[in-house]
């Protein structure tokens, strides 16, 4: 209670004194006589420290923040960052291979997750965090507090209005304090916080607008902390699965995995994923879009540890939660079924191979390595085309020009050698090293490339073998990501934005309303106080002035002129206000 | 029907559209210089009512001429109550201004047909690649306009308005136009419509907000006397008026786009499997937030409330545009539905 009596006496400005020094709402600190020769105290240790985290959790330095944090979040535009395009970062190291390193050791390529990013946020949040602590607790008390003492001037205040009741004879003549408890009943029901300080009324409202604004910073860290702390425990990881191919969810059988700071592989749940069928959907009718893709689906089968089969579907924008995971669909493209049989007409390899679409039309490329042929290891480097357009006889090339398997050809540069698959060195399967092997059919070498169309065989040069290109059948990209984090995220996020809400639109205010006797009758006085930006405060006092008057049996007419009666003008005087509701004064109710 | 006569015919209405918007720049236009001249009459009048008081009342009431005869106009005489309201908000509107703004309405009439038509002949929402969010963002630009003009006499920005959205659809209808297309399996999503049209219709918020804070920048400049000419801003609210309507403008983009904030990453999750990933068009959206946030923040701070936070509200506005402009077009993302 000391706490609010000392704000009574502030003549009901809205002194915060916890809010940040430098906030527009708070009182400018007193300066001593003359600025120049202000002599500061000496500060110690904690002096210094109190100092530091005044200004830290000024609104000046959050503001500072705020800015710096947009400023330094530009370079990570600009340059392609590890986290979302890795690719791109080796593209711009052998572009740029002076300013690579550079920028590199700035830690530009890794912009959100750079030490002077991190340390900007971390900043800001304690920083915010600084603010919001106090800021509870003094809103805590403020809400168990009473309205503050009614200032002495009211005709200071915005929205200022008075008018004079005749107070009317006998037992139902007008006395202040009816009027007084009649203002107070009505401010009650609107909501607002009342209490009587002798011959007026003090009621504040709008506790909920600072609610909000707490909510709004506090769910903020919520977010951040959500985030930190739920991306650490999740994993993410791609696996290509063919169609007719399944899918288990070890950590063995993904392509690529990224685990979280916290990850353990017992957190992977066991289930198995079969690709039946993949379906595509091309536009066939509108000729500025033919072939474009209108849609992917992966038809599954699911199989959990205590569960029996379940069919499922994965689509585009509609991941399929298996697990504690979702699986969603991001890629896919053409795998060619191919028979290699080696000069000694043993079948040296049979499996179904991922070629990586290069464009629009899903022209593809891939690499067939067959290590166990005989005499020499064999690798090929494919190329397959959906529905191909043969222009090499006018000395083109071959294309594909729909992406859909109207006429299929694959094409094959075949090399025998060393494939150096045996000396232990990690190696892409979509990659091909040729140094150790020799070009036996293709551009370099005597033979024309291999070109087969499904079903078809094909015999080697030099009696090395023959392949047999099968078929052809669809593969399907899948990521599988599991991330705890998300719901956490998403219900601060949600919170956030209810608590902007209410803090934005929620008015928070005071009104005063004051009757004393004077030899005409009642004068009244109505008066408000914004706390934070409120634009309809004027109106709302005028609103709480008619609704009173009009309780008081003053003519409808005359509320309505008192209530519009006051511009906001605080270069007019009072005597200029007196004079406009003089009309008032003149109907009088009895 | 078929859908190329309807894309044919919505592209006729965005042109015819163009051209109302062109009547209605000029009549806003000409409506700002008739203000210049309105101004200078009154406050001719007002300078010769003055004399004339004190040649009436000389000895008597001197320091009360003195005071009647400021801008803010106390209220003393009779001849003064009726002077003083010229130079304030209750001005007459123009022919010119009520030209600009019924061919405004009308171009709007037009403009959305032309959208609804797009939309139509895509069997779609409107708003799936640059031309198409260049053509229905400029449509959420006009009707905010014409909406709050319903509450807050905004007339002096229509020439900021309209010539505004004259250059966007000029740009976009010459550079970005493209043909119907189907929508791509990654855009099939009930996220494009609220997630899209949500950031569409807090553009057009910090749109009219931009327009009021340089208006306010000027203003400002006006008022404190450096700045002479441009005699249209004494029909204009004063600097503190247009940064409360600046302010209130911008309040509503910025919850707006932190609602396009928190659906893009609902829908990044579903599509992509991550909630946020730094992408470049997520970066930007971010680093418009952010100079909102920081808009908000400074209006609140002893020293910047006033001409140095408006800055702020310009440059997230020329962000926004950036954002749309630069970053769809010539940076690499995820976000590439240009269409281009």
């Amino acid at each position: 209670m000391a706490r609010s009596s000392e704000r009574v006496a502030d003549d009901g400005r809205g002194r915060d004194p916890l809010r940040p020094s430098d906030h527009v709402d708070a009182v400018p600190e007193a300066r001593g006589g003359d600025g120049d020769r202000v002599t500061q105290p000496r500060l110690g240790p904690v002096g210094y420290l109190r100092f530091f985290w005044r200004q830290l959790t000024s609104m000046r330095t959050a503001l500072f923040l705020l800015m710096l944090l947009a400023v330094a979040a530009i370079p990570g535009s600009l340059v392609p960052q590890r986290s979302s395009d890795p690719n791109g970062v080796v593209q711009y190291q052998a572009e740029h291979p002076q300013l690579y390193p550079v920028l590199d050791s700035l830690g530009v390529f890794d912009t959100y997750s750079s030490p002077w990013f991190s340390a900007v946020y971390l900043l800001l949040f304690v920083s915010l965090i600084g603010c919001i602590v106090p800021r509870t607790r003094h809103h805590f008390q403020a809400m168990r507090a009473r309205p503050p003492r009614t200032p002495a001037r009211l005709q200071r205040l915005a929205g200022h209005r008075t008018t004079t009741v005749a107070a009317g004879e006998g037992p139902d003549a007008l006395t202040p304090a009816a009027a007084v408890e009649s203002a107070r009943r009505q401010l009650r029901r609107a909501g607002y916080r009342t209490e009587v300080y002798g011959d007026s009324v003090s009621a504040e409202r709008g506790y909920l607008r600072e609610t909000g604004n707490l909510l709004f910073h506090t769910a903020l860290v919520g977010v951040l902390l959500a985030v930190g702390v739920g991306g650490g425990l999740g994993y993410n990881g791609q696996r290509v699965v063919v169609e007719g191919q399944t899918f288990s969810n070890v950590l063995s059988a993904y392509d690529s995995f990224n685990p979280g700071r916290w990850f353990d592989e017992s957190q992977l749940v066991p289930y198995s994923l079969t690709l039946d069928r993949f379906t595509t959907t091309y536009e066939e009718e509108n000729q500025q879009a033919l072939g474009q893709p209108t849609d992917y689906t992966a038809d599954v089968t699911t199989r959990t540890q205590d569960g029996g089969d379940e069919q499922g579907e994965v689509k585009v924008n509609s991941p399929l939660h298996l697990g504690g995971t979702n699986v969603y669909l991001l890629g896919n493209g053409y795998a060619v079924d191919v028979t290699v049989r080696d000069g000694e007409g043993n079948v040296a390899f049979r499996d179904v191979v991922p070629f990586l679409p290069q464009d629009a039309n899903l022209t593809s490329q891939g690499v067939i390595k067959v290590p166990d042929a005989l005499p020499e290891q064999l690798g090929m480097i494919g190329f397959f085309y959906p529905t191909a357009v043969d222009a090499t006889a006018d000395g083109g090339i071959l294309t594909s020009n729909y992406p859909d398997t109207l006429n299929p050809v694959l094409s094959l540069n075949v090399f025998e050698g060393d494939l150096g698959l045996d000396a232990g060195i990690p190696r892409s399967v979509y990659a091909l090293d040729t140094d150790d092997m020799t070009q036996v059919a293709g551009l370099n070498a005597g033979t024309e490339a291999l070109r087969l169309t499904p079903g078809q065989t094909q015999e080697l040069p030099d009696g090395l073998g023959s392949v047999t290109f099968e078929g052809v059948k669809r593969f399907a990209s899948f990521d599988v990501h599991h991330d705890p984090s998300g719901l956490w995220v998403g219900g601060a996020a949600a919170l956030a934005f209810t608590g902007l809400l209410v803090a934005l639109f929620v008015p928070r205010r005071r009104v005063w309303v004051r009757a004393t006797a004077t030899d005409d009758g009642v004068r009244l006085e109505y008066a408000g106080l914004a706390r934070g930006e409120d634009p309809t405060l004027d109106r709302a006092v005028g609103e709480v002035a008619r609704v009173h008057l009009t309780g008081l049996g003053v003519p409808e007419g005359a509320a309505r002129d008192v209530a519009a009666g006051t511009p906001d003008d605080p270069s007019r005087t009072d005597g200029d206000r007196s004079a406009g509701t003089s009309a008032a004064d003149r109907t009088l109710s009895t | 029907m078929t859908p190329a006569d309807l894309a044919y015919y919505s592209l006729v209405a965005t042109w015819s559209a163009m051209a109302v918007y062109t009547v209605a720049f000029v009549a806003f236009a000409l409506d700002l210089a008739k203000r210049s001249g309105d101004a200078q009459l009154a406050a001719d009048r007002e300078q010769r009512a003055a004399a004339a008081v004190t040649t009436t009342a000389a000895s008597a009431r001197a320091d009360a001429t003195a005071g009647a005869a400021g801008r803010t106009g106390s209220g003393g005489t009779a001849v003064l109550e009726r002077t003083a309201p010229v130079a304030a908000e209750h001005r007459r509107a123009s022919a010119f201004q009520r030209v600009g703004t019924a061919m405004t309405v009308l171009g709007l009439l037009v403009h959305v047909a032309a959208t609804v038509l797009r939309g139509l002949a895509a069997e779609r929402v409107p708003w799936a690649n640059m031309y198409e969010f260049s053509l229905t963002g400029t449509a959420i630009i006009v009707a905010v306009f014409v909406l709050v003009r319903a509450f807050v006499d905004l007339s002096f920005l229509g020439s900021y308005v309209t010539g505004l959205v004259l250059v966007l659809l000029g740009v976009a209808t010459v550079n970005y136009y493209v043909d119907v297309v189907p929508l791509p399996p990654a855009l099939q999503s009930v996220w494009l419509v609220i997630h899209v049209f949500v950031a569409t219709l807090g553009t057009a918020f910090f749109a009219l907000a931009a327009g009021l804070s340089a208006l306010q920048l000027v203003q400002t400049r006006r008022e404190q006397a450096r700045l002479s000419g441009l005699r249209f801003l004494d029909t204009l609210p004063g600097a503190a008026r247009l940064e409360d309507l600046a302010y209130r403008v911008a309040l509503v983009g910025f919850v707006l786009w932190t609602f396009t904030l928190i659906a893009g990453a609902v829908w990044a999750e579903r599509a992509w499997g991550r909630y946020w990933g730094w992408d470049t068009k997520e970066v930007w959206t971010f680093i418009i937030w952010v100079l909102y946030a920081g808009y908000i923040h400074a209006r609140a701070t002893r020293g910047w409330r006033g001409a140095r936070s408006s800055w702020l509200s310009i440059i997230g506005f020329a962000a926004v545009m950036f954002n749309f402009g630069v970053v769809n077009v010539f940076f690499k993302g995820l976000h590439a539905y240009s269409g281009l």
